[in-house]
């Protein structure tokens, strides 16, 4: 009988461990050099640079409008890969799961995993199972590990933002951390907001046709787009500034911002990113952004200065301006 | 949930000509003071203090309720979280709080059962879902979440969920700006008025202290071009030598204010005279639960005796709420005293006027 909750058995290496990996993963997965079974995954790679991207996911809770742990887990590490200018080609996936998961709920992550990875284009190659006993994780945890290959000529780094460098952002911004906020603490907004958890990889191929030398690309997650935005100018030594009225969030995000006083500018982001790229192929790369199904909102929403070195400066809807700080102190724990 | 009406608040031409008619008005340097924590953030995040010409100073009060919470009833709620019996609710700014030797955050992480909710009304469920423990909700706040609290308490009675008790340290605001008002060290030319207490207790609680002291009075929303009409309406008061209460704020505050909060708050609570962190004891500006609540009184409850301690040295949290200082003058800010490890409680809230100083202004990292 196949039970409907995990069992601690279900990470023995027996059996029952067994049965999971062949009748779950596999089917899902579904790849020779996966099914071939071995230790670790054998692989040829295009000769020239390899990305390697490591992150572990603990999102809380497990599913929620737009996605869940398992899509966003897959999406995460695809961005991360991306986000060095590289193909995405290969995953590994870790799954912690705790006694008493229902089998049901892990059936639909790695599902979204399986889907994800598809519409990513990736192959999940190899993998690994623990079971905890009760209490010893929250549900489910999931790491991914990604390998990928970055095109010749590609440079992208925190530290090559020049001044006079326009910066793109692919579209509206808030949308995974508010989300995520409103389902746990199952504040009653009647708002149909949704996670924006997305792969960026296609978005970024299409970037890298038109113009190879994209200065910097960051996918604004944890700390938002004004973390990332601090981190780059200080690793560039360069001013940033940026235009409030140019950066798009979602009247219902702005809303619940203003209501719970958070500001937009400190929320994760799960499907969107920055680029830096210099003046004259600024709307050329903008253009190939937009093109792409998760960035038709993109905007350009600043500039790069020679002006205050390592800050970012915010030109406020009235005018004014101000300094966008890095962020202190947890906002929000536990939203990826 | 679409919030209307907010971007015609936001509009850069009328912004820009109420900027222009400051300019031209303003001749005489003088110092303005914010006594609400929401307006000194919403000047940070317009960027207004950029907009201003040279002769205006904008001050911040005491206007932030975590900061101006006593250190000793922070050693209380430490006290509370420590009860094996007590399961602790709280707004989340209240976490981070140093008391004189822990904060509710350090509790916490030693296993203490502190939890962080939105509203009153959410401990009030908690309570009724865990009828083996005390739910604690911590009452900090002005007259804008005062009568929340009164309305859960209330209802805990109605609905018998006698588990459900408050520890009520409520801040009374007009008594505050009457004591700034009063003190003969005071800098201050004129008063930006919080709209958001105002909207409960009407203009006519402010009246008895313009009638007193003759300083400018101005009450105004939250907006940047319902501050920007407030100022303009504040330097045109102090430039032509007038000292009135004026409502910038039509569109929410009346001269009476919203009874029904002010009735739930005087069912509830009894008027006491307080302690203000870096203010010192100001009389009747405080809101204890009046005896007949008792038995969903805390404090009647428990015994929270804990030792005085004197506040931190060289912190001037005191001096910048009175807007004597501000916080670049302090010997702590940015060194030993950042968000991250708040000595004083102006850095812990984000409407601390030091923690929006640190994030708006350039502290570490910016």
């Amino acid at each position: 009988m196949k039970p409907d909750t995990i069992l601690l058995d279900h990470g023995s290496g027996g059996k029952v461990a067994h049965r999971l990996t062949t009748d779950l993963l596999l089917p899902v997965f579904d790849n020779p050099i996966l099914n071939a079974l071995n230790d670790g995954a054998v692989f040829h790679l295009p000769g020239g640079r390899l990305a390697f991207s490591t992150d572990t996911y603990v999102v809380d809770p497990p599913f929620f409008p737009g996605g869940c742990i398992g899509d966003l887990a897959v999406n995460g590490t695809v961005n991360d890969l991306a986000m060095c200018g590289a193909r995405p080609l290969f995953l590994s996936v870790g799954l912690i799961l705790e006694e008493g998961l229902p089998m049901a709920d892990l059936e639909r992550i790695v599902r979204e995993m399986g889907r994800a990875a598809a519409a990513a284009g990736v192959q999940v190659v190899t993998g690994d199972t623990k079971v905890v006993p009760r209490g010893a994780a929250d549900r489910i945890f999931i790491n991914t590990s990604g390998v990928g290959a970055v095109p010749a000529g590609v440079a992208i780094d925190s530290s090559r933002a020049r001044p006079g460098d326009r910066i793109i952002l692919s579209g509206t911004i808030a949308d995974h951390g508010i989300t995520i906020l409103t389902q746990r603490e199952g504040l009653a907004f009647q708002a149909a907001i949704k996670s924006d958890t997305a792969p960026l990889n296609a978005m970024v191929a299409g970037m890298l046709a038109v113009e190879t030398d994209i200065h910097v690309l960051r996918d604004p997650t944890r700390g938002g787009v004004g973390t990332a935005l601090n981190e780059i100018a200080e690793k560039s030594a360069v001013g940033i500034r940026i235009h409030e009225d140019r950066i798009p969030v979602r009247p219902e995000v702005e809303g619940i911002c203003e209501l719970l006083g958070f500001d937009p500018l400190y929320i994760a982001n799960e499907g969107k990113l920055l680029a830096f790229v210099a003046p004259a192929e600024a709307e050329a790369v903008l253009a190939a952004v937009r093109r792409d199904p998760y960035g038709r909102e993109a905007r350009i929403i600043g500039e790069v200065t020679a002006d205050h070195p390592g800050r970012v400066v915010l030109e406020t809807r009235i005018g004014g301006s101000r300094i966008v700080g890095m962020l202190t102190g947890e906002q929000l724990p536990r939203i990826c | 949930m679409p919030v209307k009406h907010i971007e015609e608040y936001r509009d850069r031409e009328i912004a820009r000509r109420l900027i222009a008619q400051i300019h031209a008005a303003s001749r005489k340097p003088i110092r303005l003071m914010e006594v609400c924590g929401t307006h000194t953030m919403s000047i940070f995040r317009s960027g207004l203090r950029s907009l201003l010409p040279e002769t205006i100073t904008l001050v911040s009060g005491p206007g932030c309720p975590v900061c101006v919470t006593a250190q000793r009833e922070i050693d209380q709620f430490v006290a509370l979280a420590r009860r094996e019996d007590v399961i602790l609710t709280t707004f989340g700014d209240l976490l981070r709080v140093p008391g004189s030797g822990s904060s509710l955050q350090q509790e916490r992480a030693a296993g203490c059962d502190v939890r962080v909710v939105y509203s009153p009304l959410d401990a009030l469920a908690l309570a009724a879902r865990n009828r083996g423990k005390k739910v604690v909700f911590l009452g900090v706040g002005f007259e804008t979440t005062a009568p929340t609290v009164a309305a859960a308490l209330l209802s805990a009675r109605a609905q018998g969920v006698s588990n459900f008790l408050v520890f009520a340290a409520h801040k009374r605001t007009p008594p505050a700006v009457g004591a700034l008002m009063a003190a003969p060290d005071l800098r201050v030319d004129g008063f930006l008025l919080p709209g958001h207490v105002c909207l409960v207790t009407g203009t006519r609680a402010f009246q008895p202290l313009v009638d007193r002291y003759r300083i400018p009075c101005v009450v105004g929303g939250f907006e940047p071009l319902d501050l920007l009409g407030a100022l303009t309406r504040l330097v045109a008061q102090i430039e032509a030598g007038a000292a009135v209460l004026e409502n910038a704020y039509e569109r929410a505050v009346t001269a009476s204010g919203n009874a029904k909060a002010q009735a739930v708050m005087e069912a509830v609570f009894a008027t006491v005279d307080a302690e203000w962190r870096g203010l010192g004891a100001i009389p009747e500006s405080g809101l204890k639960i009046a005896e007949a609540h008792r038995a969903l009184d805390a404090e009647a409850c428990f015994d929270l005796s804990v030792p005085d301690v004197p506040e931190p040295r060289g912190c001037a949290c005191g001096q910048v709420l009175k807007g004597l200082r501000i916080p670049t003058d302090c010997a702590l800010y940015q060194k030993t005293c950042t968000p991250m490890h708040p000595v004083g409680p102006c850095m812990v809230s984000s409407e601390g006027t030091c923690a929006a100083y640190y994030r708006y202004h350039g502290g570490e990292g910016a």
